[in-house]
């Protein structure tokens, strides 16, 4: 599903040169449900950002999908964005003004589907993350969960084969993460790809598979019974 | 996605009432200050009669004093004629369609009703004025030909007049009474006000009313009703001679001529003939000065008068200084509402949306403002000519809004938003969304 190849990810100014991605290496299998761990200043959102195509790297191949994604251009890396991945944000990330049933299809109105269609799938995703009777609240009307499922709901309502979460509990209390996690992981039970940023072990925990990134390279946790968590020696493949 | 890029953008407008007055009213105050001065000078210099003023032509014949400077062009010869060559040019058998020789003047004219009389403004003529300026009639038409040899009581008034005197019924063979003579009406003349009025358009008259008055010349010269124009005189008149045959005799300037040359060779004729006139006339000791006769056909003669001031000019350009200004702000004013929003933006890229699909969205956005910007400046113009109507007299015809004017108005508006919009909106779809997803 992932395919990332010696990805690194260099930001310059005239004066300071910071190496947030080095040569990382990495592969998601489709119906995975992956979580990345590493402390602040790692690489976790620079690899979010650069698996969600908002970001392209500095030099190595990417391949989303079976399609190479390294060189392409900005409409083209749009279109793959809106109909593959999905994101979801710590912050929820909802326009406020806009009520529940126009933030879900803000993905959709780009996807070009009728207003049907579009109906459709922002009543079905509404239902499923329990809000379908709440089209016309606005964020502002919602908890922190609801909106959270909110933006659960958008990132779903195009079918995307792979979600991006960043932190998608860390504005939440543990009642809240709870729900939030269980409808991320009845998401990949249903065959969609979950790629996870999280600082939280427990919430990693209940991932198949745990990604520690640290300085810009990444490397596959062994996670034993005890919540211990020990990285594999550095430069890993995480799985081939 | 248009319909949904302009939803958006009401609702963005609406987001940030304050901000988006700002900009709405820097433009509305751009474009209605550039409006009224545009629209008065739109309308200074229209061409007042479009299908035929390449065939209508001004008759000037320099008679003026030798001892002035030596003449360069048509604006240095006096834009009136004396009365004698003015007559002797309709007395002639000339090269031309048609020719009209007519002077201003007025009288008080005592309705039938229990009205009190008033002064009104007359135009004295030939019937050849009607056909020659294809004057629209309501009812009856012009006098007869006869009636300008015979001196006939006969006039012809407008509907405006007609409104007032006769509620608006068919005056023909009614009589209306000037001073204390009556004059039988063969005509109305329905709505006619060429902007400029170029058969009379020296000094400041060009942007007054068409008369509502139109009586025989030799009428008018009988009763005798003088001139209400500028009369300009360089030599005294004779005083041997009663006064009004003398005044009809002198050199001053008081009348104006105009000719139908349908042809390029038939205005040339024309011209060969008022030369060899004004060769005659020198050699009974008259047209002193070195041989200038000019023919200015309607826009010509618009020139020649210098109906649209160079103040007028001026203004215009300033006006659009002015405007530029406006625009510069609203670049402000826009980076400012767009970089507030880049939140919203570099979400909707993680959502999908292409730069040029930002870009489009926020190029609807600006032009939304734009058209409320026009929509404000239309009503900041018509409020300028209001006062500009207020302020200077003989300009009530330039102060309305046509469509063109309005029209043009709003796509002005539209235009300069989306301008004053390029740099910004470029700047919000070059946005790198990653860094703002986080803060937002």
């Amino acid at each position: 599903m992932l395919k990332m190849n010696n990805i690194s990810k260099v930001y310059r100014t005239e004066l300071v040169e910071t190496h947030a991605l080095r040569e990382l290496d990495l592969h998601v299998e489709e119906g995975e449900f992956v979580a990345v761990t590493g402390p602040s200043g790692s690489g976790k959102t620079t690899f979010l950002n650069v698996a969600g195509l908002l970001e392209s790297p500095s030099s190595g191949d990417y391949i989303l999908d079976g399609q190479d994604v390294s060189q392409q251009n900005d409409r083209q890396r749009s279109r793959i964005r809106n109909e593959k991945v999905g994101f979801i944000f710590q912050s929820f990330n909802l326009i406020p003004d806009l009520n529940l049933a126009d933030n879900v299809e803000v993905p959709l109105r780009y996807r070009g589907w009728s207003g049907k269609e579009r109906r459709r799938a922002v009543g079905d995703m509404l239902d499923l993350v329990g809000l379908g009777s709440r089209q016309n609240y606005l964020p502002s009307q919602l908890s922190g969960g609801q909106q959270q499922r909110v933006a659960i709901a958008r990132a779903l309502a195009g079918k995307p084969r792979f979600l991006l979460a960043d932190e998608p509990t860390g504005n939440l209390d543990s009642e809240m993460a709870d729900i939030v996690m269980k409808l991320l992981e009845s998401i990949n039970a249903d065959g969609t790809t979950i790629v996870m940023v999280t600082h939280d072990p427990d919430l990693a925990h209940r991932a198949s598979r745990n990604i520690h990134i640290l300085d810009g390279r990444a490397s596959d946790l062994v996670v034993p019974a005890s919540t211990n968590v020990m990285p594999l020696p550095e430069r890993g493949v995480a799985r081939v | 996605m248009f319909k949904y890029y302009v939803r958006l953008a009401m609702d963005s407008i609406r987001r940030t009432p304050v901000l988006s007055t700002l900009m709405v009213m820097a433009l509305g105050l751009g474009i209605g200050a550039f409006m009224t001065t545009f629209t008065v000078y739109y309308l200074m210099s229209g061409d007042p009669i479009p299908h035929k003023s390449s065939v209508l032509f001004a008759v000037q014949l320099d008679n003026w004093d030798p001892n002035e400077p030596p003449t360069e062009s048509a604006a240095d010869v006096q834009p009136q004629l004396t009365y004698r060559d003015g007559q002797n040019l309709m007395n002639a058998d000339t090269p031309a369609t048609l020719q009209a020789h007519m002077y201003a003047t007025n009288a008080v004219v005592v309705p039938e009703n229990d009205e009190p009389p008033f002064d009104e403004a007359i135009r004295a003529t030939y019937q050849t004025f009607f056909e020659m300026f294809d004057v629209p009639f309501l009812y009856g038409q012009p006098w007869e030909d006869r009636d300008d040899e015979e001196h006939a009581s006969v006039a012809v008034i407008g509907r405006e007049l007609n409104d007032r005197l006769f509620n608006g019924e068919n005056s023909v063979g009614r009589t209306i009474r000037l001073d204390d003579n009556f004059f039988k009406i063969t005509g109305v003349i329905d709505d006619w006000q060429p902007m400029p009025r170029f058969y009379h358009a020296d000094w400041s008259r060009a942007f007054e009313d068409t008369e509502q008055i139109f009586i025989p010349m030799s009428r008018a010269v009988d009763k005798p009703m003088g001139p209400s124009g500028n009369t300009n005189c360089w030599k005294p008149i004779d005083e041997d001679l009663p006064v009004l045959e003398a005044f009809l005799q002198s050199e001053c300037v008081w009348t104006q001529f105009w000719a139908q040359l349908d042809t390029p060779e038939q205005a040339a004729n024309y011209k060969d003939y008022l030369d060899n006139y004004v060769r005659d006339q020198k050699q009974i000791g008259r047209f002193e000065r070195p041989l200038n006769t000019f023919l200015s056909n309607v826009q010509e003669w618009m020139e020649v008068n210098n109906v649209v001031k160079d103040d007028n000019r001026v203004l215009v350009r300033l006006s659009f200084l002015f405007l530029l200004v406006c625009v510069l702000n609203t670049v402000g004013l826009l980076l400012a509402k767009f970089l507030g929003k880049s939140g919203e933006v570099a979400l909707r890229r993680a959502m999908g949306a292409s730069r040029g699909a930002v870009f489009s969205q926020n190029l609807v956005e600006v032009g939304t403002i734009g058209v409320l910007g026009g929509i404000a400046g239309t009503g900041l113009a018509w409020l300028g000519l209001q006062a500009v109507a207020s302020l200077y007299r003989g300009y009530q015809h330039l102060v309305h809004l046509d469509l063109v004017m309005l029209t043009a108005a709003i796509g002005l508006a539209t235009l300069s938003a989306i301008l004053a919009g390029l740099y910004p909106v470029w700047r919000v779809s070059r946005l790198a969304p990653a860094g703002l997803l986080k803060t937002q």
